[in-house]
């Protein structure tokens, strides 16, 4: 195959989303349904045409096509097959490619599932959608073009390799998750931009939008758990976030997603919060992009690609302003005339989710300042103030702390008429188990640490402990339990989990970098690290040395565990893998270091109590979601249809 | 009203944030080092070709040079070499060349038959030096003055008009010498 035709395919993609996008937003202007009829065929073959693309580009790596520039330099004929297709995505010009079929791919999604919806509502939808798949494919195709060929002369006789970080298996399947969050964000962007154009937001489209957004925040979910339990383990650094600026990228999307989800489910409970949910979901989809532009436009962060030019980060700045500020615009247009009618009570279930939002938003607030603040120092000429990860840890904990506090107390409130009164025995005896609970974990498990961490154990068992009342109350009186219900309380009691991992593992951790020698010891609390045995080893496309260390608790041996630093021969680069044994309370982790010459070797040794927690809490939530998401209103079909019954029902829930 | 207005207003301002850090940085090839305005890192390493010599930066101590990174398995080098090798020929500064975790023996290959713009290899196997100079890659060029400090540093390759904008510029002076 000719990577010509990859590139051809794409082109004609570019020309199916301009198709998309033109009729799918002028067919319901005029009230055209021969315009309209137009427009899921050219969703169906765009999805056809960038797959193609895609499969050509998969076909490059795995045939060794080293005159494709990208394949040249992300590809090496040493390199396993199943990291040849990984290694598509693995730089900028292929992570587009699959962003693009992602978009695609959400894009045949909603034309399927679409089907129940007003013609010329969904027809919008697929329009906006058509957008933005036009500017990125353009953008592909004028400033990183996966496809492009290198001059005869240029071409080696073997390629550079995939960034040694890259090749694990986790790399295979976390950037497709993250991209199908960051991606799914647009289709909620998409539903918003439509009803603006239709002037016309209710409770149904509310009901239409949640599932998509729902789903959009599940794959984000375990998108970033995901690459955190990857840069755990892979890095050898040995934490699970470093509020690096593509880290941060997909967390704000996240963080407003979850503001957005919540709002949404006020917007469709109740019909309030039209401008507020509308907003939400223009900023989720922005931030998304947002984080596209940060980490590939070479702004703040340095990335691998020298073919660079100055071209790709204006072109996105310019996408940016087209996507967002059309969006904003039409918002401050279109959104005075969504009123609200109904009124709710500063304790009610509805004040509640607006605290909850307005601190999951400031939250965002916190990291995006703190992403940006290297940039505005650079504009404003500001000689670099320090905003390091310690700007983070001095704000997010508290803000997650006060978010905590308002999920454990508005778990118990009602819609409308916030009668707390009702439930204060509720708020008691949850407050009263979480604290004794808490302390008594606290004092007699871990022994005194942070007052943070005491303070977000109690909390995490208090969201946890919250959130059981309703579905046990539901249970005992022998009332349905939705799956609505229960992924919520899922989603919940995996916040809370979460919470009381990240709490833990901040203040007992017990980490040491010592030198050792051969049969050396290094002592972290109750365990021993004896470093046995030190064994040359060799893979596919690295050679290295492999440790063998021996951890003790309390004398008697637990686990052996093999640290690897492994030289990859093409990338020149050196990279290390953990050793790391996981149980149920907790992980026990050793990275090699450096060779200190005479046998000795520095070793970065670790005992990090309930971490796997972290990672999988978010799973959890993801699937509290995923239930959530496919909870069975979503999937009648009178429920699409009727616009009053819809309502009337929603009110009685 | 006005509340509706705000976002757009909001992501304005943000906007031409973002528009300023993209003309600062024009790609990434002029990329901030700490290293700026700071003397370069010193070094003794091992001559590309000749098993006695070492080369040292103190040899260029007092006058204006360059340092550039490369490696045979780095396409960009390629790209660049032809450029170096005219720019070498207007003879205006030394131009050392660092041979970045390579093999002697290509290194010595590829010089013999695509031309040697360098006054002289330094040989640096580890990436040691590299690192000291916040090397990420190659190619990655640095400029230093007759103090010893570096004044200027290219992540990626070098071309005609990045020369003569940020190099020759920096160097000052008069014509050839």
């Amino acid at each position: 195959m000719f990577p010509e035709f990859g590139q051809f395919t794409l082109v004609l993609a570019l020309l199916m989303a301009a198709a998309q996008a033109f009729f799918g937003l002028l067919g319901p202007h005029l009230g055209n349904h021969r315009y309209m009829g137009v427009v899921r065929p050219a969703v169906a073959g765009q999805f056809v045409l960038v797959s193609a693309s895609i499969g050509v580009l998969i076909h490059a790596f795995v045939s060794f096509d080293f005159s494709v520039e990208y394949v040249a330099n992300n590809s090496n004929s040493a390199l396993p097959t199943f990291y040849r297709v990984a290694a598509m995505w693995g730089a900028h010009e292929g992570s587009l490619l699959l962003w693009g079929w992602i978009l695609a791919l959400w894009t045949l999604a909603v034309a399927g599932f679409s089907r129940n919806l007003p013609a010329s509502f969904a027809s919008r939808v697929m329009g906006v959608l058509g957008v933005v798949s036009f500017g990125f494919l353009l953008f592909m195709l004028c400033t990183s073009n996966p496809f492009s060929r290198l001059p005869a002369e240029m071409i080696p006789a073997d390629g550079r390799d995939l960034n040694p970080v890259l090749q694990d298996p986790a790399l295979a399947i976390h950037p497709p998750l993250l991209y199908m969050g960051y991606v799914g964000m647009s289709v909620a962007y998409a539903f918003a931009c439509a009803a603006m154009l239709e002037g016309k937001l209710d409770q149904t489209w509310a009901r239409w939008t949640r599932p998509w957004t729902t789903l959009a925040w599940c794959f984000l979910s375990v998108g970033i758990a995901l690459g955190s339990w990857w840069a755990y383990y892979e890095l050898g650094w040995g934490g699970y976030w470093f509020w690096d600026p593509v880290e941060n990228a997909s967390f704000m999307p996240w963080l407003v997603g979850t503001a957005l989800i919540h709002s949404l489910a006020v917007t469709e409970k109740r019909g309030l919060f039209k401008s507020w949910t509308l907003l939400l979901a223009i900023l989720a989809f922005s931030l998304s992009l947002l984080g596209t532009f940060l980490v590939r436009s070479g702004v703040l962060v340095s990335v691998h690609s020298f073919a660079a030019d100055p071209s790709r980060g204006m072109f996105i700045l310019g996408f940016l302003i087209v996507m967002i500020g059309g969006a904003l615009g039409l918002y401050a247009w279109r959104a005075p005339l969504l009123k609200s009618q109904a009124g709710f009570e500063g304790t009610a279930r509805e004040a509640f989710l607006l605290y909850n939002n307005i601190a999951l938003v400031l939250a965002a607030l916190v990291v995006l300042i703190g992403t940006l603040a290297p940039l505005v120092n650079d504009a404003l000429g500001l000689k670099s103030i320090s905003v390091g990860p310690g700007w983070f840890s001095r704000s997010f904990p508290y803000l997650a702390m006060i978010l905590l506090a308002l999920v454990a107390v508005g778990i118990h409130s009602a819609w409308k008429r916030g009668r707390l009164g009702e439930h204060t025995n509720r708020l008691w005896i949850g407050v009263g188990v979480a604290l004794a609970l808490g302390l008594a974990v606290v004092f007699v498990v871990f022994g005194a640490g942070k007052w943070q961490s005491t303070l977000g154990i109690v909390l995490g068992i208090w969201v946890i402990v919250s959130s059981l009342f309703d579905p046990i109350d539901r249970w005992r009186r022998k009332l349905t339990l939705s799956r609505a219900v229960i992924g919520m309380t899922l989603a919940h009691i995996a916040l809370g989990v979460n919470v009381i991992a990240i709490s833990t593992v901040e203040s007992y951790t017990i980490e040491r970098d010592v030198a050792v020698g051969l049969g050396e010891s290094v002592t972290l609390g109750r365990y021993a690290y004896r470093f046995d045995k030190l064994e040359p080893m060799e893979g596919p496309n690295y050679d290295g040395v492999r440790a063998e260390i021996t951890v003790l608790r309390d004398g008697q041996p637990v686990t052996v565990l093999h640290p690897e630093k492994r030289n990859y021969w093409v990338a020149r680069a050196t990279q290390t893998e953990a050793g790391i044994h996981s149980s149920p309370g907790g992980d026990l982790f050793v990275a090699l270091g450096e060779d200190l010459g005479a046998g000795r070797w520095s070793l970065r040794a670790q005992v990090r109590p309930l971490i796997d927690y972290v990672w999988l809490a978010a799973g959890l939530m993801a699937l509290g979601g995923a239930l959530a998401a496919s909870d069975r209103r979503y999937r009648s079909r009178q429920a699409a249809e009727g616009t009053t019954a819809a309502t009337s029902t929603a009110q009685a829930t | 009203m006005n509340r509706f207005i705000l976002p757009v207003a909001v992501f304005l301002g943000l906007a031409a944030l973002l528009y300023i850090g993209v003309r600062h940085s024009p790609g990434k090839n002029d990329m901030p080092s700490a290293l700026i305005g700071k003397p370069a890192p010193a070094f003794e390493l091992p001559v590309l070709g000749e098993t006695t010599r070492k080369f040292s930066t103190h040899e260029f101590a007092g006058k204006p040079w360059v340092l550039n990174v490369w490696g045979t398995w780095c396409v960009a080098c390629r790209e660049e070499h032809e450029d170096l090798m005219k720019i070498a020929a207007q003879k205006r500064v030394p131009i050392v060349g660092l041979s970045y975790k390579d093999d002697d023996a290509a290194a010595t290959d590829w010089l013999n038959q695509l031309g040697n713009p360098y006054t002289v290899v330094a040989v640096d196997k580890e990436g040691r030096t590299a690192i000291n100079f916040g090397v990420y890659g190659a190619p990655e060029t640095f400029l230093i003055d007759a103090a010893g400090l570096v004044q200027y540093r290219l992540a990626g390759p070098m071309t005609p008009e990045i020369w003569q904008r940020e190099f020759l510029s920096r160097i000052g002076g008069g014509g050839p010498r």
